[in-house]
């Protein structure tokens, strides 16, 4: 952009520089209208539903921590949420699920672990040749080979995959899972979105910030399309449910009670997370990603390892969001890879953490609870809307409404979220709780 | 030879169609990222949008085409591309020229084109419903099935009549394109904004005039893009995610900012997807007999099926990031 809009606009003015100890009084009054509308929530849906949108919103304020570390601390844009979230929900279902007999009673558990030892010699063969053009081979040689013998070993062993997995498809149905509790499931979780994330950020952190968004953009729609297929693994769009939870279940408490307890544990997840990512951002290393947030050139020039602590952070931010994505799918129970659309799962947390103040904790989690409130009630709200609109097309101008109408009053929710997006961009692009900008000196 | 038809019908003619389709959206893609510096997300739905003022059209004048003896959703485009060139410029205003005017990085840009996306696919819901509609309202789709004159060939070449629009309005698009980037001042001076936006402005071009011009080119082609597809198969209101990955693939492959290399990336993209799904079993049956016995193969060798295949844009995407992060053609910004 030209010079006269960078003078209008300086990043720091001096104003913001300066440290203020002031009394919170954004903080407090934003919270303090959060909880009022939580406690008019309770007073009119009842307590069942109340705590389970606040379990959800809880999850939900995962996420966005995971997102407000890339995008708030970091200016990285993930435009994939929702593929690691779905990462977090598979390995939920597959840890936690009850082990299935009707398959590994049988042999095919250990034709599965043949094929995959079959990928595992093909993979390191062709990276084996790949290296011939140190024993004298030539360079243009050595790429044609390799090609060659990486598409027909691909297609023996996808073949050989195909193979199995209908054999497991046919005769157990899915795989089942290992019987653990839910919480390896959301370790394991965090852990695969990590190295998915690792996978993506090492490809796209040292080039233009829009490739990003673009790569997993598209990694989030193969990691659906992925699972919504592979019925063996997951049984696709027939689902898996029940799931069971970590703490005692509705049956033996009652619905308020165990979704309270849930409750509980996602709070004292999100507490230790909020902790550790506020000693964080206080630390040097959290100085440190903040000023190559800033100005690059800068930082680089200071010596740090720009590639390496975008790396890092990205890698942190997706662990968070597969944790999150976790126990979201272990407390709705269920797993459907359809669910997980892009709204729900990656503009709705993308307006939580804009909208929340990016980069400032506090802000995002406050985003994530009265955004879901918001978008909860958003529901009967838009219906009751459409019906209205009905009600008066019909009696003014004997206007004929069209029979789906329930799936079309939803689609304006996704109208408002686009909507909300431009304006705050436009309006408040530091949030509502803006991040607090200090020196240290 | 029956099975080389079955291959020219599933792959020659298949990979066209998609590679001109994700060509003709690319070099909108390219052109708003070669004067505005950023990855426009809202582009496969104006696309949907074209298709979709089509579709309202057709439905509100279906006799139109008849007497003039081409489908009515053809003699309509023109009308669409107008109202979604119309769409751009406003959307520009009402959203991009803002966050400009405020010097905001361009992945904020890009959020914002997010936001507008999803107004789009809102607004096109609310008003379409979720179902596909087929563009031909009151016309017939033609089928051409050509005969090979050759001895013991019995499947017939098949062609349908919107592929073959399809073929021609995207060279015609292409040639016009090229002759106004090349011949016109305004393309000239576009050229020159893509180059260097400040020494465009020192020597004296309007910058804001460019801003709009490149809007309506890009509108105008996504209407087209939009339409053409959906004459081939139906109109589909959710069709934009996944346009926008291989659409994005085929701006990079090319190089971004690279009309030309655009267009080639189109087609590399398309026909890496058609090639992927194909099943190559079809064209190993004639060898059949004379492949070593121990050799059993698989009645299904394609690299991936059909539900994959996002996995082959994606992969391309992933290839020319490592290998070649300015493209094919060495784009201008990376």
């Amino acid at each position: 952009m030209s010079q006269s809009t960078r003078t209008r606009n300086p990043a720091y003015t001096p104003k913001d520089a300066t440290p203020q100890r002031r009394f919170p009084l954004r903080e407090l009054v934003l919270f303090g209208a959060l909880l009022i509308a939580v406690l008019a929530v309770y007073a009119l849906m009842g307590a069942a539903y109340s705590t389970r949108m606040l379990v959800e919103a809880a999850c939900y304020a995962i996420l966005a921590l995971g997102l407000t570390i890339q995008w708030g601390y970091a200016g990285q844009f993930n435009a994939g949420v929702m593929g690691f979230v779905a990462l977090g929900g598979f390995c939920a279902m597959l840890f936690s699920v009850p082990v299935n007999d009707a398959f590994w009673g049988t042999e095919l558990p250990g034709e599965l672990g043949r094929v995959l030892l079959y990928g595992v010699v093909a993979t390191l063969i062709v990276v084996g040749v790949t290296k011939l053009n140190r024993f004298g081979v030539p360079n243009k040689l050595r790429t044609i080979i390799a090609v060659v013998l990486a598409v027909v070993l691909y297609l023996v062993v996808i073949s050989l995959l195909r193979d199995v997995t209908g054999q497991i498809q046919s005769q157990a149905g899915f795989v089942g899972g290992f019987g653990l509790p839910a919480w390896t499931g959301w370790i394991v979780g965090g852990a695969l979105a990590g190295g998915v994330g690792y996978f993506i950020g090492h490809v796209c952190l040292g080039l233009r910030s829009d490739y990003l968004a673009i790569a997993t953009l598209g990694i989030a729609e193969i990691i659906k399309a992925f699972l919504k297929n592979s019925d063996w693994l997951t049984r696709g769009t027939a689902t898996v449910s029940p799931l069971p939870w970590p703490t005692p279940g509705p049956a033996e408490l009652g619905f308020t009670l165990a979704r309270a307890l849930y409750l509980s544990v996602t709070a004292v997840v999100i507490a230790v997370i909020f902790f550790l990512l506020h000693r964080a951002y206080h630390a040097p290393w959290g100085r440190m990603v903040r000023a190559i947030r800033d100005n690059e050139v800068s930082s680089a020039a200071m010596g740090k390892d720009i590639n390496k602590r975008r790396l890092e952070i990205f890698v942190l931010g997706c662990i968070l969001m597969g944790l999150g994505g976790g126990m979201l799918a272990t407390f709705n129970s269920l797993f459907d890879p359809q669910g997980y659309l892009p709204l729900n799962h990656t503009f709705l947390v993308l307006v939580m953490v804009i909208l929340g103040g990016p980069g400032n904790n506090l802000g995002t989690i406050f985003g994530a609870v009265a955004v879901y409130i918001i978008w909860i009630m958003s529901e009967p709200l838009a219906l009751a809307l459409m019906q209205l609109a009905v009600f008066i097309g019909e009696g003014w101008f004997g206007w004929e409404p069209p029979r789906n109408l329930e799936s079309r009053a939803l689609q304006a929710r996704v109208f408002v979220i686009g909507l909300l997006i431009t304006l705050v961009l436009r309006f408040a692009p530091k949030g509502l709780l803006p991040e607090k900008i200090k020196t240290h000196g | 030879m029956n099975e080389l038809v079955f291959f020219i019908n599933n792959v020659v003619i298949a990979g066209s169609v998609t590679g001109s389709i994700y060509a003709i959206g690319a070099i909108g893609v390219t052109l708003i990222f070669s004067i505005m510096r950023f990855a426009h997300f809202a582009h496969a739905d104006m696309m949907t949008f074209g298709a979709f003022m089509v579709l309202l059209l057709t439905t509100l004048f279906p006799a139109a085409g008849a007497s003039i003896g081409v489908p009515t959703a053809l003699v309509m485009l023109p009308l669409a591309m107008l109202l979604t060139a119309a769409l751009a410029v406003g959307i520009d205003k009402a959203f991009y020229k803002p966050l400009r005017f405020h010097g905001v990085k361009p992945i904020v840009m890009v959020i914002g084109s997010l936001g507008v996306t999803l107004m789009l696919q809102g607004l096109i819901r609310l008003f379409s419903g979720t179902g596909g509609q087929s563009l031909y309202v009151d016309d017939r789709k033609e089928i051409f099935r050509i005969a090979l004159p050759i001895e013991g060939v019995r499947a017939p070449i098949v062609i349908t009549e919107p592929q073959i629009y399809l073929f021609v309005i995207t060279l015609v698009a292409v040639v016009a394109l090229h002759l106004f980037l090349n011949r016109s001042r305004l393309g000239k001076a576009m050229r020159a904004m893509s180059d260097n936006p400040e020494l465009a402005q020192a020597s004296g071009i309007n910058t804001n005039t460019i801003v709009a011009v490149t809007w309506v080119i890009a509108g105008g082609l996504a209407a087209i893009a939009g339409t053409l597809l959906s004459l081939d198969v139906t109109f589909k209101p959710d069709l934009s995610f996944f346009l926008l990955l291989p659409i994005f693939a085929a701006a990079i492959v090319g190089g971004v900012g690279h009309p030309y290399g655009a267009i080639a990336g189109g087609f590399v993209v398309g026909f890496a997807e058609t090639l992927a799904v194909f099943n190559w079993h079809v064209l190993l049956r004639p060898f059949r007999d004379s492949l070593p016995t121990w050799l059993e193969l698989p009645s299904n060798l394609a690299f991936v099926s059909t539900e994959y295949k996002i996995v082959v844009p994606f992969f391309i995407l992933v290839a020319i990031l490592v290998w070649r992060p300015t493209g094919l053609f060495k784009g201008k910004v990376i």
